[in-house]
Formats: structure tokens, C-alpha cells, sequence
């Protein structure tokens, strides 16, 4: 086997780069003559704009330009794209807010954009955002998600009174029903999965470059979908798509947040366009938590019937799903798209999902790691282990009997999960040894001396990854035999460098040191969906084979004909022919393409090759996590101390790139249910978590070493047999540490706690439980 | 406007800052050195760590002119001449310390102050040294692993890297 062969821990190629302060990130872009922006947002989460002066502003010394909502609505640009195609409960077309780049007579959140200042520095610019007077009029604003829906509730929208945007329902009621009808036990929780925020340690930022000569565009910006976002932008600037091109550079981590057309990127090249120069704008951290799109923020009720044995009948699962004030293509894909994680890996027979995705004066939404798997698999484990502590069930047994056996595959669940493959149970059992579930009693006797309460929690679950789709790929030798690889996917830390250059170097024989990797370029790159949803393995990845596959049958080809034999086989990138002994290398082969006397007539010149590959269904990524943490009784600290991880990603391209993944996943995961939370005041509106003093983010001491080992069940779904790995560390981590939390207080009554569970939260938790027992 | 010179990756560096330019501002804006990144505008996350006189500091929270002759080292100062990394470098690479790339600069430079500081460091020690450097990508499990690792080569414990 190759040294960059499938399965090698290769030591990833992009990192003496990025080691070296090589990386570029967008606010390392400088441009000759590039003038600064800044943003003034608005100080309201909901009020009219009676009226802007910018007068004052416009005089300052430097200051270029300063652009309001008027400048926005009196451009040639069209407003932002929107989300689509869902209908609200009576069947009429859901309500598709305008989001224009900059607001002109109302804001709708603590963030929306009113002005932009244009100056020769970013000081001048923001001295000057100082000097323009707004008057606003303040409105009562919504902020709850669950309150959105009262008939009192301020309207964010006139034309949505009740602020529901649209409903969504799945499975089947009427099975369901009749499967409740009949159960021996119904379990029913409340669930508040809480509004939380990438928090990228690179934040957004922008580099608007209009050249008038050409009329043409260049946004630098880092965005994990550089080509389909250039086709969202095109609807703004009303431009063909060739008259844009879209340069993604280094991005300093996304997962899922950089992906959308927001307000920035149309103000700067707007802002370029006046001022004739290029125009940054970069955020500061404190901004990043009032701009930035948010993630997950839904309430849930979800009811679970059992019969006697304990085998799930049926599941009811009722959201109220945020999409804040503004929407995108794409925002409904949240609470919407990833309900087939609901079913979880079981045998539950009947299922009825029913969605309401309601406006509120908070920031706009976007997909952030899991986008809606994470909260689907934390309702389906949370209430398997509520129904497990009150029918008196091990949690692991209740699960094991319900478990979707391997002989039944393909499988298709009550919702509209068509499992290919999968061994539930052998995950199951393998984390469970790893994680010594057999002997927790013992630790957690020992933990009770020293005066900590320790518990365990266990999830499984499975995620659709590579949603049916394309990717593009291109393989270019040069005159000397060394390779460009461009692919339509965007690497936002994942790897991809890495991966790609692994299945080039392995098929084709070439050394990495010869292969240069180019991305998110949509000047260079012909075609792609890019990064997210867990796809570029698999869809990036087959493609790129696909492209290996025409390069080898060309240069069996040549070989062929050069060497005159008609035996030629290609093995890691050699061509040999048995029969005459004789070889060549691709690199070789590549030379002489481009010597007409070495080519078959007919034959183009040249050792090139681009391939689009269709992905026609989803693969199912799935896994077991096994979790210990301690509480102290005394302060409602929680410490993790155990963390163990079995998954089934399908084959691995690099066992480094996965475990990074799945670490990275649990990390988020963990955050969310210990510490993190966007919160606003009910009263004003105002965002009360603003920088990392108030976000609390996790830290290397949060964590223990954590174990992964894989399990894999190759997929026949696509070329390599591999399965999403970019989300699923986060999808399996929420619910188990929750259920870990919930064990080590079980003992007192406590049935359930709320994330974030912070020290204040678990020891109000433990005193309640106490007192309602007193 | 106030002239400041100080020794940046060996080299004397001089230039005209205004006394509110922070030395992150100085070493990104005036030196071009963009290794050095910000993450933040609050002291928290570490991105910006660079050594002054040999020691770490935020340097987003350091006046450029509090550097005036001292001996600043970046992340682009680590590596030696023909690109081979310091041994910090090389364990995060050994260890998959990095994906995005952005916190590493802060890291490595973190990293290298633990391992001088406290060469017997355990895992636990050096994740609580770490309190001040978040990183959003990794789990920081391979960091810890990196810096582990490397402060055994640095402090002469382990055979390594050409620089130990
Ligand atoms: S930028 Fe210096 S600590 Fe965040
Ligand atoms: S590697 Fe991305 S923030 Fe650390």
C-alpha cells in the first residue's frame, strides 16, 4: 500500500503553510488604494427610523463616503437573496421579507446595518460613524422563541401577524396517533435547544474590489461555498455571474456560518463601486456576536410511546424553530432540514414531526455544525433516557431493544432516513466497553467520597451527510509534469488539501511536492457546491477519482501507443506492460502528451481532466458516545472526566483528518450543553452575550483526552465508500453529555436540566430536586 | 505621531506609530507580518501571542511603543532559514494541532513559553496554561499532544527536531 494511500495518517500538507504565518486570511489582504468600511448597526432590536444625518460625518478628514438604507434602495443593486418554497399551515406561500444591504426606515435586530462609512482608515471611519444622528423610534420588540407565537407577541413583520414564517410537518400523523393510543408508557419532555454562535476565531470580513473598466466584481471574502454563492450574489448586483468572481482565500474556521450573501459583502462592492477604490470591511469580535448569523434555537416537545416491554411505538416531536429577522437561502434548511435524524437508529415504527419556524427581533440564522442533526439526535436520546429512568430500564438496554438490527438494511425509518448500512449495536457495544459502562457503578461509589456526583451518558446517533448533489474536480499536468488540483469544495480547516492531494498522489504516482492544490478561486475553479453538510469527502472526493480515472485511461492510452503494446496496466501511477517489461511514469506520460508524434490521431494534447460527480443519495455517518462527567454537590461545577467515541464514517481517507473532526465536533457539543448561549434581554431586546467575556467558549481544560476509534461500514452511495465525518462529532456529543449530566443527579429527582448547564443552573437544578423531595 | 525601533525576528525594526497603535497593529500593518493574528477584542483568545524579550504576550493588549527596544519574535521568526520548522512547529504539524490555522500562530507561541516555563508539564498543567489561548477547530486535544511532545524535544528529553 502507497504511503498516501487510503487509510495513511498522513501529516497534512497545508500545515508548514500555515505553521509559518503563511496562512492568508481575509484581513491579511491589502489592495492598492483600498480604503476601510465600518459598519454602524443599529442600538435597538426593533424601532422606526425617523431620520438619518450623515452631514456631519461627510466632513470628516478622510472619510469617502458614508451610505445609508437610501443609497442601498437608489443603487442598481437588488436586495438580498431569501429563503424559498415553503408554505405556511393554510397552504399559502410563506411571507419572504426584503433584506436589503443596508435598512432605510425600520431595524429589526441589535446588529441590523444602517450605515456604512467609507474612509482612507478604519479609525477616520468609525470617528466619523460616531457623527452621523439617527433618531429612531423604538418598538416593542420579540426576542423568545417560544413566545413569538402569542397572539400578544410584537410583530417583527406587519405582514406575518402571528410571526410564523412557515410549517413544516413529517412522518405520519395518523399512525402515530394510533400508536399512542395504545401504549403502555408515554414519556414527554420540553427541550429549549439555545441560540448559540459559531464563533469562528477568524471572524467575518470582506474585500469588495468593483473594477469599472471591466464592470466587473471581485469580492474577497472567506466563504465556504465561493460558486453557488456567486449565483446567490448575482441576483443582487444583477450582473451575469461571469461578471463576478469570488475569492474565498484561507478561511480561519466557518462551520456553516460563512456560507450566506450577507449585508457586508453587497455594501462593499456597492461602497467600491461609489468610491472607486477597493473597500474592506473586516469585523471586530464584538461585532461578530451582533452581526453574525446565529445557529440552532428551537423549543421542543417530543412525547415517546412505549409499549410494556419497552419497544418505541410511536415518537411526536412539536418545534418552535427561530429564524430570526431576516432570512436566506438556506436558513429554512435548519429547523427543517435534518429531521430524519429524529428517528435515530431505531426501529420506532411510526413518527409525527410537526415544525414552526417563527420570526423574532434576534440576528439571522444560518447553519452551524449539524445544522438541525445535533438538535434532532438531543431530542431523540434525551427522551429515550427520560422514558428509561421512568419505567425503571437501564438506558443501554432500552436502546438496545429498539436498535435497527444490520440484517434489516437497507432500512427505511419513519421519517425519510433509506439507511444503507449500518451496525447500531456493534457501535453500541464497542463504545460501551471503551468507556467501561459495565464498571461505572463503582466509580461513581468512589466519586460519592469524594464528594462528587458522577453520572453517564450514552447517545447514538446518525446523520444524513452528502445531501444529493454535485461537485466539481479538475486535475491539470503541466509542460513538466507537475499537477495543479482544483476542486469546487472550499476547506474551511477540514483538510482538504490533505485528502485530495492523497488520492492524486496514490492513483497517479505523482509526489505532493509536485502537486499544487487551488480552491475557492471562481475565476479557476469551473464548477462546484462547495464545503458543508458534511459532503466534500464523498462528493468532492468521488469527483476528484473520477477525474484520476480519465487521467489514467488517457495515459494507458499514450503508453499504449508509445510503447506498442496493447497491455498496459496502471498501478499507484505506473504504466507497465507485462509483455514487453517496459514502463512509464504518469509524470513521463504528462511530458510527452504534448508532443504530437506521441499521441493516437485524434487524441487531444495534454494530461488534463475535469469531472463533475452526482451524488443521487445521502450517505448515513452514525456512531456511539460514551460520557462520564462529576458534579460538585457544593457548586454545580461540572467536570468531564471520561469521553469516548465509536463511529462509522464509512472508509477513511486519513484517520489524523477524521479524529480532528470528530474532536472538534465533541468540542462544540459540549460547549453548547455546558456553557455557551446567545441571550437577550426579554425586555430590550439587546444581546447580553456580546464578547468572549460574556460568551463563554471551551477551553483546552474543559475537556479530558477524548478516545475515537472507527467502526467502519463502507457505503456503496459513492467511490470511495466513505460517509460525512464533519459533524458528527458535535450531532452524538450534545446528547450524551446531557444524559451524563441528568444520571449523575437522577439520584436526587432531577429529570431533566436545561442547557447551558452552567454552576448556577446544576446547583439550582439539584436544590430544587432536593426541596420538591423534602 | 512617535517613532519606535525594536528587534523584530532579529532584524532592528523602526517606524512611526501614533501612541494608541498596538503592537499587534504595528507587526500586522507596518511590518506586513500577518502571522500574528487578532481573534478578539477583549484579551481572551490568544491569537495574537507573540514573545517580547522571550516571553508570551497579547499582543493586542501591549502598545507598539511599550515594545520600543525590545526583541519581539513572531511565528514567521520560528523556523529556520531553509524552512525547517522549530520543533513547536513540527509537533503541531506530528499531532494534527491545527485545522483552520487561525489560533496556531498563538499556540505555537504559547506552546514554546510552556514548554520553557514548565518543562515537566502533564497534560492537565498544560491544558490549564493553555486558559488563555481558545481555539474553535481542534478540541485542542492534538495542541496539548503538541505541546507535550515538543517540550520534550525542547527541553532535551527526546530526540527531535534539528533545532533542539
Ligand atoms: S486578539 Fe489578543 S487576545 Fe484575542
Ligand atoms: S485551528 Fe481553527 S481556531 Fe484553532
Amino acid at each position: 500500500m502507497g504511503e498516501f494511500a487510503m487509510g495513511q495518517p498522513v501529516a497534512r500538507f497545508e500545515d508548514p503553510r500555515l505553521l509559518r504565518g503563511g496562512g492568508r486570511y481575509i484581513d491579511d489582504l491589502v489592495l492598492p488604494n483600498m480604503a476601510h468600511g465600518y459598519v454602524l448597526r443599529s442600538p435597538h432590536a426593533h424601532a422606526k427610523i425617523l431620520s438619518i444625518d450623515t452631514s456631519a460625518a461627510q466632513k470628516l478628514p478622510g472619510v469617502l463616503a458614508v451610505l445609508t438604507g437610501q443609497d442601498w434602495a437608489d443603487s442598481t443593486f437588488a436586495d438580498l437573496p431569501t429563503a424559498t418554497g415553503r408554505k405556511r399551515r393554510d397552504g399559502t406561500p410563506m411571507y419572504r421579507p426584503p433584506f436589503p444591504g443596508l435598512v432605510k426606515d425600520r431595524v429589526r435586530y441589535v446588529g441590523d446595518c444602517v450605515a456604512f462609512v467609507v474612509a482612507k482608515t478604519i479609525a477616520q471611519a468609525m470617528e466619523a460613524a460616531e457623527l452621523i444622528e439617527i433618531d429612531y423610534e423604538p418598538l416593542p420588540a420579540i426576542t423568545s422563541t417560544a413566545d413569538a407565537i402569542l397572539p400578544d407577541a410584537p410583530r417583527v413583520w406587519e405582514e406575518t401577524p402571528d410571526n410564523i414564517h412557515f410549517v413544516h410537518t413529517e412522518g405520519d400523523k395518523a399512525a402515530t396517533d394510533a400508536a399512542f393510543a395504545k401504549a403502555h408508557h408515554i414519556a414527554k419532555q420540553r427541550l429549549v435547544l439555545t441560540r448559540v454562535t459559531a464563533a469562528s476565531m477568524e471572524t467575518r470580513g470582506a474585500v469588495g474590489d468593483y473594477d469599472a473598466a471591466a464592470d466587473r466584481y471581485t469580492i474577497y471574502s472567506p466563504l465556504q461555498r465561493a460558486l453557488v454563492f456567486r449565483a446567490e450574489l448575482m441576483t443582487t448586483l444583477r450582473v451575469p455571474e461571469s461578471k463576478i468572481r469570488v475569492v474565498a482565500g484561507d478561511i480561519g474556521g466557518s462551520f456553516g456560518m460563512k456560507s450566506g450573501v450577507f449585508n457586508e459583502v453587497g455594501i462593499v462592492l456597492l461602497a467600491s463601486k461609489i468610491v472607486g477604490r477597493p473597500v474592506k470591511w473586516i469585523s471586530t469580535r464584538s461585532d461578530s456576536f451582533l452581526c453574525d448569523a446565529h445557529g440552532r434555537d428551537n423549543v421542543t416537545d417530543v412525547e415517546l410511546a412505549l409499549d410494556k416491554d419497552g419497544k418505541f411505538l410511536g415518537m411526536r416531536v412539536k418545534t418552535i424553530a427561530a429564524v430570526g429577522s431576516y432570512t436566506q437561502p438556506g436558513s429554512e434548511s435548519g429547523p427543517v432540514g435534518n429531521l430524519g435524524t429524529l428517528a435515530g437508529v431505531y426501529t420506532t415504527p411510526a413518527i409525527d414531526v410537526d415544525v414552526t419556524a417563527v420570526f423574532t427581533n434576534t440576528n439571522p440564522m444560518r447553519p452551524y455544525r449539524g445544522n438541525g442533526r445535533p438538535e434532532a439526535a438531543y431530542v431523540v436520546e434525551r427522551i429515550i433516557d427520560v422514558a428509561a429512568d421512568e419505567m425503571g430500564i437501564d438506558p443501554v438496554e432500552l436502546r438496545r431493544r429498539n436498535l435497527i438490527p444490520p440484517e434489516a438494511m437497507p432500512y427505511k425509518t419513519a421519517l425519510s432516513f433509506k439507511i444503507d448500512c449500518g451496525e447500531f449495536e456493534k457501535n453500541m457495544d464497542m463504545a460501551l466497553v471503551m468507556g467501561d459502562y459495565a464498571g461505572f457503578e463503582a466509580r461513581r461509589a468512589a466519586a460519592r467520597k469524594r464528594g462528587k456526583l458522577r453520572g453517564i451518558g450514552v447517545s447514538n446517533s446518525i446523520e444524513r451527510a452528502a445531501a444529493p448533489g454535485f461537485e466539481g474536480s479538475e486535475i491539470r499536468f503541466d509542460r513538466t509534469g507537475s499537477v495543479t488540483v482544483l476542486s469546487g469544495a472550499v476547506t474551511q480547516g477540514q483538510g482538504h488539501e490533505t485528502a485530495f492531494k492523497q488520492i492524486v498522489c496514490d492513483d497517479l504516482g505523482v509526489s505532493p511536492n509536485d502537486v499544487h492544490y487551488l480552491q475557492g478561486d471562481t475565476d479557476q475553479v469551473f464548477f462546484g457546491e462547495g464545503t458543508g453538510g458534511s459532503r466534500t469527502a464523498g462528493i468532492g472526493g468521488s469527483a476528484l477519482k473520477m477525474a484520476t480515472t480519465k487521467i489514467i485511461d488517457k495515459a494507458k492510452k499514450i503508453a499504449s501507443h508509445m510503447m506498442k503494446v496493447d497491455d498496459v496496466e496502471c498501478v499507484e501511477g505506473l504504466l507497465t506492460s507485462r509483455s514487453s517489461n517496459r514502463s512509464m511514469t504518469m509524470k513521463e506520460i504528462a511530458k510527452a502528451s504534448l508532443d504530437p508524434k506521441n499521441l493516437p490521431v485524434g487524441m487531444e494534447a495534454g494530461l488534463n481532466a475535469s469531472a463533475v460527480y452526482t451524488a443521487h443519495v445521502q450517505n448515513y455517518p452514525n456512531g456511539t458516545h460514551v460520557c462520564e462527567v462529576e458534579i460538585d454537590e457544593e457548586t454545580g461545577q461540572v467536570e468531564l472526566v471520561e469521553y469516548n467515541v465509536v463511529d462509522d464514517v464509512g472508509n477513511v481517507i486519513n484517520p489524523l483528518l477524521l479524529k480532528g473532526q470528530i474532536y472538534g465536533g465533541v468540542a462544540q457539543g459540549v460547549g453548547q450543553i455546558l456553557m455557551e448561549e446567545i441571550r437577550f434581554d426579554p425586555e430590550s431586546g439587546q444581546n447580553l452575550s456580546g464578547s468572549f467575556m460574556d460568551y463563554a467558549m471551551p477551553r483546552a481544560e474543559h475537556f479530558p483526552h477524548i478516545t475515537v476509534k472507527s467502526s467502519p461500514v463502507p457505503t456503496q452511495t459513492n467511490l470511495l465508500g466513505v460517509k460525512g465525518a464533519g459533524e458528527a462529532g458535535c450531532v452524538g456529543a450534545m446528547p450524551a453529555l446531557a444524559n451524563a449530566l441528568v444520571d449523575a443527579m437522577s439520584h436526587l429527582g432531577v429529570k431533566h436540566i436545561e442547557m447551558p448547564a452552567t454552576p448556577e443552573r446544576v446547583w439550582r437544578t439539584m436544590e430544587a430536586a432536593k426541596a420538591a423531595r423534602a | 505621531m512617535i517613532n519606535v525601533t525594536m528587534t523584530v525576528n532579529g532584524r532592528e525594526m523602526t517606524g512611526e506609530v501614533e501612541a494608541r497603535t498596538l503592537l499587534v497593529q504595528f507587526l500586522r500593518d507596518h511590518l506586513r507580518l500577518t502571522g500574528t493574528h487578532v481573534g478578539c477584542d477583549t484579551t481572551q483568545c490568544g491569537c495574537c501571542i507573540v514573545h517580547v524579550d522571550g516571553k508570551a504576550m497579547k499582543s493586542c493588549t501591549m502598545l507598539a511603543v511599550q515594545a520600543q527596544g525590545k526583541a519581539i519574535t513572531t511565528i514567521e521568526g520560528l523556523a529556520a532559514k531553509d524552512g525547517t520548522l522549530h520543533p513547536m512547529q513540527q509537533a503541531f504539524r506530528d499531532n494534527h494541532a491545527l485545522q483552520c490555522g487561525y489560533c496556531t500562530p498563538g499556540m505555537v507561541m504559547m506552546g514554546i513559553d510552556i514548554a520553557r516555563r514548565l518543562p515537566d508539564a502533564d497534560e492537565a498543567t498544560i491544558r490549564h496554561q493553555l486558559e488563555g489561548n481558545i481555539c474553535r477547530c481542534t478540541g485542542y486535544q492534538g495542541i496539548v499532544e503538541a505541546i507535550k511532545s515538543a517540550s520534550a524535544v525542547l527541553n532535551g528529553k527526546q530526540e527531535g527536531g534539528s533545532h533542539a
